[in-house]
């Protein structure tokens, strides 16, 4: 088992995807605002991996510095390795990034109907997904066009084509952009709350078919998503962000059966559930820490019901490993993990 | 709640199409969207009535019609035994104060210009009875109290509060004229999950304290479960099955009801293993053009000739005491 919390000086890991202590700010008129305070995490082939977190805790930004699509100015990255294959991707030269960028790694966003053009045809701008990276004739290009749209069970690929993405229900745009993702047959696939705007029939339709489709084509996956439930459904593995930090990390079976942090714990106990009524809900007091004014110690200190002082409010704690591929940022994780806490 | 309280509200047969209209000068009819097709339904006092259903399929013209944002088609809506459609004069700014509204977006939903102090107590500009001038500034620290705000931040605006705070907000003002009834509309959608569950746990105990009487809309199924007495399901503008929240959750008989239970992921990887999967094909129909007999018929696994031919009436079937609109109502456990 890897340790996650490995220093930036060891030697790259053999994981297809890496990224190691990732910090990213952005530098705006009132202020910085750090938004990722060392990430790690780490993605092999045909697994999927769940990055959880509430809205602005640093899921996109993490992804977006993957994809190498941060705008900087503002975003700046003071620190951090992104490794693909074992090279370092934030040390790469622009045009061997750019190769990897939509080919090995691709993403897909929770928006179809703004990611795609609206004034050209489904089947002309997959075509042109691949004319653009590829010696493709436009004829080879349309084919294949078509085979991926069939890939993606869009019913009746041939004529749908020619459409236009408004001539498109929400889950079938989704269907086009998961279809032109796929263009290039990466070996990544970053899906950014990809059913969050559908409805719950079409949303497992959607997650049905990437679960599929990484199967089928070995792909790893990268999941980022809010939801509990959608997590269980898919994943292998879970990250769990706060405030631009991966503070658990687990396989999906131990992390619902027994969360290793207060802040996981919270999220569980605070969700409604399908299976029974159940009587007042937990809840996790106050908000998400302001990024431009983080707290000391541990960033999740003034919300989480177990803090203890000083260690808590001085100390910043460091990922512990836990064994199996765990870890937990608290500097109770032992003690939440054996049940020994609250 | 144990025993149903007696009714307060009783919807009948409530319909509202959209004119689909082609020309500029000439406007001509050219069809009609049924975003509300014929809904009935009882709300008791002090109950939550949930209501659940894919995006399109009718809620929020449901909401507005009984907040008389829009008009019926037709259909009536009995409260205190008037129908308030043909409500006038003084009924209808009885019925203004009595029946409130709570919207999903907490952003575009409060006036950015006003304070919160004037947001809240703007509904008594019009209702001068319910808070007296010189006691309305008390009556509005009340209400930020109520719902968990604190008192002092009465002049500060909507941008300097977190989208749970101006939920918060939002609920406040729908209480300021008393009502009995509130009718929330995705009230907690936008919100994360940490923030649902305060402002969830906040209207369970406004609900226990004030006595209101809930009509809850969400696409959330275990949202609407958790607060919900009873819950209606809706499908392309019908009540395809109601009941209590055990009967529609543990009990469910309509197809559709089960297909939408079974689609919701469950926080609990085990479930993957042991869960009863129901996969609907492709996308719900337009309600300017929905099918006959059973609208649910074409993604229906179930469906035979009889449900394109005859209209499954929303109905105690024998299988079940709960009405179920489906000509092969059968119970299916999908949930557990
Ligand atoms: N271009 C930007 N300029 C300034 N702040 C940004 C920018 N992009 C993202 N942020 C901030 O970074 C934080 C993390 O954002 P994001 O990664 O999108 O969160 P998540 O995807 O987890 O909801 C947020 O506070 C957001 O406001
Ligand atoms: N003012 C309107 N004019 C025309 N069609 C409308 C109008 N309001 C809603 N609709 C249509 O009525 C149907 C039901 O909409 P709505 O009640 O908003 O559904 P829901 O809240 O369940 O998503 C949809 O097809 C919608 O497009
Ligand atoms: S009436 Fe027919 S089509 Fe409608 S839900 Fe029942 S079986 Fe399916
Ligand atoms: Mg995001
Ligand atoms: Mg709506």
């Amino acid at each position: 088992m890897t340790n996650l919390q490995v220093g930036g000086d060891q030697p790259a890991g053999q994981h297809l995807l890496e990224v190691r202590d990732l910090f990213v700010e952005f530098h705006t008129r009132d202020g910085v605002a750090k938004v990722i305070n060392g990430v790690s995490y780490h993605l092999d082939a045909g697994e999927t991996l769940a990055v959880l977190g509430e809205s602005g805790s640093g899921k996109s930004v993490t992804a977006q510095a993957i994809m190498g699509i941060l705008d900087m100015p503002p975003a700046k990255i003071p620190k951090g390795q992104i490794f693909y294959n074992g090279d370092d991707l934030l040390k790469m030269a622009e045009n061997r990034r750019r190769d990897i960028r939509g080919k090995d790694i691709s993403m897909i966003f929770q928006d179809a109907l703004s990611a795609l053009n609206p004034v050209f045809s489904v089947g002309w701008q997959i075509s042109e997904t691949l004319r653009t990276r590829t010696e493709m004739s436009k004829d080879a290009a349309m084919k294949r066009a078509i085979e991926l749209m069939d890939l993606v069970k869009i019913p009746g690929a041939k004529t749908r084509v020619k459409d236009y993405p408004h001539q498109f229900s929400g889950g079938m745009r989704q269907r086009v952009m998961i279809a032109m993702s796929l263009a290039m047959d990466p070996k990544v696939l970053i899906a950014d709350e990809p059913t969050t705007a559908l409805d719950v029939t079409v949303q497992a339709q959607i997650m049905d078919l990437l679960a599929d489709l990484r199967r089928d084509l070995n792909m790893g996956m990268i999941l980022i998503t809010h939801d509990l439930g959608v997590v269980a459904d898919v994943a292998d593995r879970i990250a769990v962000m706060y405030a631009g930090r991966i503070i658990e990390h687990a396989d999906v079976h131990s992390i619902y059966k027994q969360p290793a942090h207060p802040y996981t714990r919270g999220l569980l106990d605070s969700i409604p559930r399908l299976d029974h009524k159940g009587t007042e809900l937990a809840t996790i007091k106050g908000l998400p820490p302001n990024l431009m004014r983080l707290p000391t110690g541990c960033k999740y200190h003034p919300r989480c019901p177990y803090v203890q002082k000083p260690i808590c409010v001085d100390e910043e704690p460091r990922s512990l490993n836990l064994g199996n591929g765990r870890t937990s940022a608290c500097h109770f994780a032992k003690e939440m993990l054996d049940g020994n806490l609250g | 709640m144990a025993t149903l309280g007696e009714p307060i509200l009783r919807v009948e047969n409530l319909v509202k199409h959209f004119s689909i209209t082609q020309g500029i000068l000439f406007k001509k009819k050219i069809g009609a969207v049924q975003a509300v097709d014929g809904v009935s339904f009882e709300l008791h006092r002090g109950e939550t009535l949930g209501i659940v259903g894919e995006s399109g399929c009718g809620k929020s013209t449901l909401a507005k019609l009984l907040m008389r944002l829009e008009h019926p088609t037709s259909g009536r809506a009995i409260l205190n035994d008037k129908d308030i459609f043909k409500m006038s004069g003084g009924e209808l700014r009885r019925l203004r104060r009595n029946v409130q509204m709570v919207m999903q977006d907490p952003y575009t939903s409060l006036n950015p210009r006003m304070t919160v102090g004037d947001i809240i107590g703007e509904p008594y500009n019009i209702h001068t009875e319910v808070a007296p001038k010189g006691d309305r500034s008390r009556r509005i620290q009340e209400l930020l109290e109520l719902v968990g705000l604190n008192p002092e931040h009465i002049n500060r605006y909507p941008h300097q509060f977190s989208g749970g705070q101006r939920q918060r907000i939002g609920i406040a003002r729908a209480l300021a004229l008393k009502p009995e009834i509130i009718v929330c509309d995705e009230p907690v959608s936008a919100l994360d999950v940490s923030i649902q569950a305060q402002v969830i746990n906040l209207l369970e105990k406004l609900q226990n304290e004030l006595a209101l009487s809930y009509i809850f809309i969400a696409h959330d199924l275990s949202v609407v479960r958790h607060i919900s007495d009873r819950v209606g399901v809706m499908y392309l503008g019908k009540i395809v099955e109601i009941g209590t929240e055990d009967e529609i959750y543990q009990r469910p008989t309509h197809p559709y009801t089960q297909a939408l239970l079974s689609a919701v992921p469950m926080p609990d990887p085990d479930a993957r293993l042991h869960r009863d999967i129901i996969r609907l094909e492709g996308d719900v129909p337009s309600p300017a053009n929905p099918p006959s007999g059973c609208r649910f018929r074409t993604r229906c696994w179930k469906a035979q000739e009889k449900c394109a031919t005859e209209e499954p009436l929303l109905i105690r079937r024998a299988v079940e005491p709960h009405p179920s609109a489906c000509h092969f109502a059968e119970l299916r456990h999908v949930v557990a």
